[in-house]
């Protein structure tokens, strides 16, 4: 039994319901901090954000302020933001360029880009006392691990647990997919990322990320209102609406098409949903970028690529990624009842202006903060959040297709699109993560 | 466009720029949607840029950049009865300020004009304010000016957002 501060985590989570405490709980919400986001690979940001030597970007992992640095070797460093002088702040800024090194505001310490230490102003009154400059108090203590997958940089304040590739396992399609995609191999961040609050526990976030059920009750208001103008466009124009609206009037795809998608849930908690945008129309544009991804891969391999038929993965804990349409949302846990989401886009490698400007328009219309999409999302999370606090009953149900969902080798296959095989999926994951501390 | 950089126009047309400044902010904040669109002409837009350096709003990251088309869609999706964000639905009050001609056209009275705004929200139980400046490129028409162009830059551009904006500031 994992009794933790008068609560039990076995008692907490069962296969198919959990318990409202997950949600609610501020003690919960520590613990998972401590044995979750502290433990497990927690996504810091891409290689591009810190193009040049000198470049930093700061954010959490967990409770923790991180930095993210680019060191003259061209390597790439994670940090706590932390002067170990007196604590201070290194960087309160959320990025920028520290050139040759890190000088704290309040006494000039300075530290590379590794967190070494560079120069401590009036060095001598340290002689003969305990802290000796080449000691790890004196220098800005790094992540305990860190690592990239094809430019994507994570870090874990544990030293122990999974390799990053390993930990990824099959989540790592999320990445491969997206850099696939790319001509040249890799893709770049858009800057700057939007950053918004939702009032709710970050598990429900991720619950709704996979969730196949919700778009067209959710999101009906939108689909119907981009119905209408894609028809009033064409009527007015007689050419065709622009293939974003389609992403929005998708939306109010039957539940049929919801159900024939397939979810897939990997160890870790990592899950997929397949895609269902079909972003591989007939225009100019998309036949432009064949020809260009098949200069570069070959028509093979090329076309393996852009078969490829995915809509989310879900790293957990930290990450949705959206690879065919190049974006991602990162969750940083402020509190129970408060999840900051970064919000990412990218630009393929060599491939057409046109391809980025279909992942722009996605960007825009669902992840913008002027979003017609997750204003609905945001309004049912803080909802949720909200019932979930009352004593009208203690579980949140996860019983959808419960028991038919087929496993091989701790991979799960939903029997349907719509199954809650991916939340409880995660939860799996959860309670192994929350029980391993104990 | 050629004009009075100095802003020395007309006190009539200072005046008639401040009215459509204001009669503009007041169908936002009655949710006088049928008036909205009419604000506009058939080109124009609505732009709130990611930064105050930003230049144009084609093919980059913006908050808001949206044609008559797409400002119809959000309309309509706000005045679906399952715009689940709409209940209970949101109220704005806004108050505009500090309006500068930076040019009038001699000869087809077309105005750029700047001016500052504080917006006030309110929505279930919470009050949120939004603070920044506007720029208006407004075309004198037959039936009085309407925007070919209006530039919204939030103070706060960069900061994290507290749930996000439904319609247009």
């Amino acid at each position: 039994m994992n009794t933790n501060g008068g609560f039990d985590v076995d008692r907490l989570v069962e296969p198919d319901r959990v318990h409202r405490a997950c949600y609610t709980d501020e003690a919960v919400f520590d613990l998972e901090m401590e044995r979750l986001f502290h433990k497990s690979w927690i996504y810091v940001g891409h290689e591009s954000q810190v193009p040049n030597p000198g470049d930093f970007w700061t954010t959490m992992i967990g409770k923790q302020r991180m930095i993210m640095s680019r060191g003259d070797d061209g390597r790439v460093h994670v940090l706590y933001n932390r002067c170990p002088h007196r604590g201070a702040l290194l960087c309160p800024e959320q990025h920028g360029n520290a050139g040759k090194a890190f000088r704290c505001s309040y006494h000039a310490w300075q530290f590379y880009m590794d967190g070494s230490v560079r120069q401590i102003p009036v060095r001598d009154g340290y002689d003969n006392t305990r802290l000796s400059m080449d000691s790890p108090d004196a220098r800005v203590k790094p992540a305990e691990r860190s690592g990239s997958y094809r430019g994507f940089v994570f870090a874990s304040l544990s030293a122990d647990g999974p390799d990053l590739e390993t930990w990824l396992g099959g989540a790592r399609v999320a990445f491969d997919d997206m850099c696939d995609r790319a001509p040249d191999g890799e893709v770049e961040v858009v800057p700057n990322c939007f950053r918004v609050v939702q009032k709710s526990n970050w598990k429900i976030f991720l619950e709704n990320q996979l969730d196949a059920l919700h778009p067209s009750i959710t999101h009906e208001s939108t689909g119907v209102a981009a119905s209408a103008v894609e028809r009033d466009y064409e009527d007015r124009t007689g050419e065709k609406p622009p293939m974003s609206y389609g992403m929005l009037s998708a939306f109010s795809l039957p539940f049929e098409k919801w159900d024939s998608l397939e979810t897939v849930g990997f160890p870790h908690g990592h899950c997929i949903l397949q895609g269902y945008m079909g972003l591989r129309p007939r225009d100019p544009d998309t036949l432009e970028y064949e020809a260009v991804m098949e200069k570069a891969y070959g028509k093979e391999r090329a076309q393996e690529i852009l078969g490829v038929n995915i809509h989310h993965v879900l790293v957990y804990p930290c990450l949705s990624v959206q690879s065919p349409l190049q974006q991602l949302r990162a969750v940083r846990p402020l509190g129970a009842d408060r999840t900051l989401t970064e919000i990412w886009h990218f630009r393929l490698k060599g491939a057409p202006e046109a391809i980025y400007r279909r992942a722009l328009a996605y960007y825009y219309h669902v992840n913008s903060p002027s979003t017609m999409v997750n204003a609905d999302d945001l309004h049912n999370f803080w909802s949720c959040h909200q019932g979930l606090q009352l004593d009208g009953g203690e579980w949140v149900s996860f019983h959808r297709n419960a028991g038919q969902d087929t496993e091989t080798d701790g991979v799960i296959t939903s029997v349907t699109g719509m199954s809650e095989a991916p939340m409880r999926n995660q939860f799996r994951a959860w309670k192994e993560y929350m029980a391993a501390g104990a | 466009m050629a004009g009075n950089a100095n802003g020395a126009v007309s006190a009539e047309t200072q005046r008639a720029v401040e009215q459509f400044l204001y009669r503009q902010a007041e169908v936002l904040d009655e949710r006088r949607w049928d008036d909205w669109l009419p604000l506009f002409t058939d080109d124009g837009l609505y732009w709130m840029p990611v930064s105050e350096d930003q230049d144009h709003g084609e093919g980059v990251p913006n908050i808001f950049y949206e044609d008559a088309f797409l400002m119809d869609m959000r309309i309509k999706r706000i005045s679906h009865p399952r715009a689940h964000s709409q209940r209970p639905p949101n109220r704005m009050s806004h108050v505009v300020s500090n309006v500068v001609i930076d040019a009038e056209d001699p000869e087809t009275g077309d105005i750029v004009a700047r001016s500052r705004f504080h917006v006030s929200e309110y929505r279930n139980d919470e009050m949120r304010h939004f603070a920044g400046k506007y720029r208006h490129e407004l075309a004198r028409t037959d039936g009085g000016y309407r925007i070919r162009l209006q530039r919204v830059d939030l103070v706060n551009v960069e900061g994290p957002w507290e749930y996000v904006l439904q319609y247009w500031l």
